[in-house]
């Protein structure tokens, strides 16, 4: 497909631990398209974040990334970092989860993009650089009068806007955006989805946006990918998978997620493994209530279940199932204390 | 269970209201004190934390108080508990006054009080065991007499809070536990004192979504079980709507509308809270959040508009909400925004510095840009005014005239509204003052 921007293959990520290596992501395959967003889902610790930073370059120390992230022909994990810093900005734009610590506090609004523009197009003026941030900003709804204040002077949802503006004034072809409402307020945050729901429009940006909250897949996304201890177990259209979620692990957390039509609580038994030794086949299974003998046996298929969504799930693909495996899983009852 | 029936001698005895606590005008002021100067003189300004807050607390109900962050409702929540010292106003718990008693007098009392805090991973001691954390609580309120006792009393409660095998759990360290088991844990030490009100601090907003509704679950089991009272502190609607009797919406210091859950979710009165509730995005993708929300975020509390609080943002706003000339400088900049480069060169030179605006005032001056006349500056507002026919900001204008240097505007007086009964809730909103 051609207007695949960025994709994402086979990609590994370990940070080295004094008790192991923990596998963050643990072979992920996944497709943004320009114009799209996509919105990456899961619990806290499910490699939303690395997977996330990985697709930029951005991983810290002590990490090791292996497989494809294609951009533009080449593949991002490989290339080095004087070329991966030439793309950071105008190609690969990032929005991280707290406006309050990411702005500089000594430079007014009018100098961070002064300082973007200046490295990455030289060639503009004074008086296109001031056009180009003005623009951008209005965009995202902050005045042109308050062009050179500091950023002390903002609330944090205008700080936000700034952020994404700060991204946004390069026309990078990819932006990740970590948990961008996290901070804010219910209010500001629906101010800034729907910002974010606009960009599509807009702009020919690819979006990978990471969230906890399935509300703001359902509002803001085009496809979603649930993660589960470092894999992609469900990716879909995101009003499909919102709607009638074909993973276990995507319904259950559906059931499990507190929302205005809430009558009755649901929890998922037991915890997310630690992906120091998550557990062998399938990583759900043992808190899986549909688990199968071969569950735990065998890795599950990555199963095309038609419209153009995939599930890793050996309920979707029972006919592969050997005789006899397809038997619920025996289990010995979770205590409280192997809970979360 | 022991913890639920042991009474305290020193028990307060029960009124005829029903109500464990009473809240009458309660405040809290934090003063600022920024430059040296200004702490030896006193001056600066003061941040009403609580302005004047009211309501019963009855027993046995789960009150929610609801509110965006800044809005006071921890240190409403503290303030109860005598964590956070009011400033005015009067706390009851079954006619015996907290506020103004002195620490000592306060702490046998916190036996009744308890508290559970937003982030597990902070609120527990890291040098602890578990057993030392949760005797600490019983020795320190005299409450058992014997080491054996109290291993016991702490292993019962281990147990209730589900932390079991108890014996096990007993000689672990926070760092051995889960976010959700620290917060059971955290439970526990709150209990373990048999106290009849819980404070409870956003207590699941720091835990994964599958985590949330066990913990919610084991409040509510307890409740039963123990007969407690909880005033359940959160930013989230949803949780708020399934785990309260009644809620409080609170904005900047106040509550705004008061009322059961059903009252307050099913028909909200107050324009603030229809707006909380619509703005919630639902993970059902059939419904979507309305565009046309409320601008704006929560104003500074160290200087809050005049007048009604919410006034700035409100899509219901008339004459008398309390318009004034910092409203008159967020519409230009807003128009400026919206209508785009050229309008704004165009318009900006008309307008001179805006920091006029900044000082709150009912009647401002807006000053004329260098070299340019005031009429045509009054001609540009007009402009705007007939450009806007559903803006309640120009509801509020009085009279706009020309001057000197620049143009008078005149806003009506406004009014600062109160808790008025609105169709069995309360709401602070001048549409429902009668």
């Amino acid at each position: 497909m051609s207007d695949v921007v960025l994709s994402v293959r086979g990609l590994r990520i370990w940070y080295g631990t004094n008790r192991g290596a923990v596998r963050a992501v643990d072979g992920v395959n996944l497709d943004l398209k320009a114009g799209e967003t996509v919105g990456l889902v899961g619990e806290s610790g499910c490699g939303k974040s690395t997977l996330g930073r990985g697709v930029l370059g951005l991983l810290p120390e002590g990490s090791s990334a292996v497989g494809e992230v294609n951009f533009g022909g080449r593949n991002l994990l490989t290339i080095s970092n004087r070329e991966l810093r030439k793309l950071r900005g105008p190609s690969l734009g990032m929005i991280f989860q707290e406006p309050m610590t990411r702005l500089n506090p000594l430079l007014k609004i009018s100098g961070h993009f002064e300082e973007v523009l200046k490295i990455h197009e030289p060639s503009i003026g004074k008086k296109e650089t001031r056009r180009r941030a003005l623009e951008a900003l209005r965009g995202m709804g902050i005045p042109p009068t308050r062009y050179d204040q500091y950023p002390h002077e903002f609330s944090g949802g205008m700080r936000q806007r700034i952020m994404i503006a700060l991204a946004l004034v390069l026309r990078p072809a990819v932006v990740v955006a970590d948990e961008p409402t996290t901070a804010l307020d219910v209010l500001v945050e629906a101010q800034i989805i729907r910002i974010l729901a606009d960009l599509r429009a807009n702009f020919d940006t690819a979006l990978l946006l990471i969230t906890h909250n399935l509300g703001i897949v359902a509002e803001a996304c085009d496809r979603v990918a649930v993660m589960y201890a470092g894999r992609v177990v469900e990716n879909g259209p995101a009003f499909d998978v919102t709607s009638n979620p074909v993973h276990p692990y995507s319904r259950e957390l559906l059931k499990s997620t507190i929302s205005l039509s809430t009558t009755a609580l649901h929890s998922i038994p037991g915890a997310p493994p630690d992906l120091v030794s998550p557990p062998p086949a399938c990583r759900f299974h043992p808190r899986c209530p549909d688990a199968m003998k071969i569950c735990a046996a065998q890795w599950p298929p990555n199963v095309d279940v038609g419209g153009d969504r995939r599930s890793e799930c050996w309920e979707s693909a029972r006919g592969d199932i050997p005789t006899g495996q397809d038997a619920p899983l025996e289990r010995e009852a979770l205590a409280t204390s192997e809970e979360a | 269970m022991s913890t639920a029936t042991t009474g305290a001698p020193d028990q307060p005895a029960k009124t005829a209201s029903g109500n464990l606590m009473e809240v009458r005008d309660l405040q809290v002021h934090f003063g600022l004190h920024g430059s040296f100067r200004s702490r030896i003189t006193g001056a600066g300004g003061v941040v009403k934390a609580v302005d004047g807050v009211t309501f019963d607390l009855r027993q046995g109900e789960v009150l929610g108080l609801v509110g965006e962050s800044g809005s006071g409702k921890t240190t409403l929540g503290r303030s109860l508990l005598g964590l956070v010292r009011p400033t005015g106003g009067s706390v009851k718990l079954r006619d015996r006054e907290l506020v103004g008693l002195p620490e000592r007098a306060l702490r046998p009392l916190r036996r009744h009080l308890q508290m559970v805090f937003q982030d597990p991973h902070a609120s527990m001691n890291p040098a602890m065991t578990l057993e030392t954390a949760l005797a600490h609580p019983l020795q320190i309120h005299g409450i058992t007499k014997t080491a054996a006792e109290t291993r016991k009393r702490v292993l019962e409660t281990l147990d209730l809070v589900g932390l079991s095998p108890a014996e096990d759990f007993a000689v672990r360290y926070p760092k051995d536990l889960s976010g959700g088991q620290k917060q059971r844990a955290a439970i526990a030490r709150a209990i373990i004192v048999g106290p009849e009100l819980i404070v409870a601090d956003e207590p699941v907003s720091m835990l994964d979504m599958s985590v949330r509704a066990k913990i919610l679950e084991l409040m509510l089991d307890l409740k039963r079980r123990l007969g407690l009272t909880y005033v359940y502190v959160t930013h989230d609607l949803a949780s708020a709507k399934f785990f309260c009797d009644r809620v409080a919406i609170m904005y900047l210091g106040r509550i705004v509308e008061i009322g059961s859950v059903d009252q307050i979710f099913d028909a909200p009165k107050h324009p603030y809270t229809q707006a909380l509730i619509r703005a919630i995005p639902e993970p059902d993708p059939t419904k979507a959040v309305p565009r046309d929300l409320p601008r704006g975020e929560i104003p500074d509390a160290a200087n809050p508009p005049l007048g009604c609080s919410f006034h700035p943002r409100c899509p219901k706003a008339f004459a008398g909400c309390g318009w004034e000339s910092r409203d008159l400088r967020v519409l230009l900049e807003q128009r400026w925004v919206e209508a785009g480069e050229a309008v704004y060169n165009e318009e900006r030179p008309l307008v001179g510095k805006l920091d006029a605006l900044d000082t709150p005032a009912t009647t401002a001056v807006l000053p004329t840009g260098s070299g340019k006349d005031s009429g045509e500056l009054l001609a540009m507002l007009e402009r705007i005014r007939e450009a806007q026919p559903d803006e309640p900001f120009w509801t509020g204008v009085e009279s706009m005239t020309v001057q000197t240097h620049g143009v008078e505007v005149k806003f009506h007086d406004g009014t600062d509204p109160h808790l008025y009964p609105a169709g069995g809730s309360s709401a602070a909103c001048l549409l429902y003052q009668s």
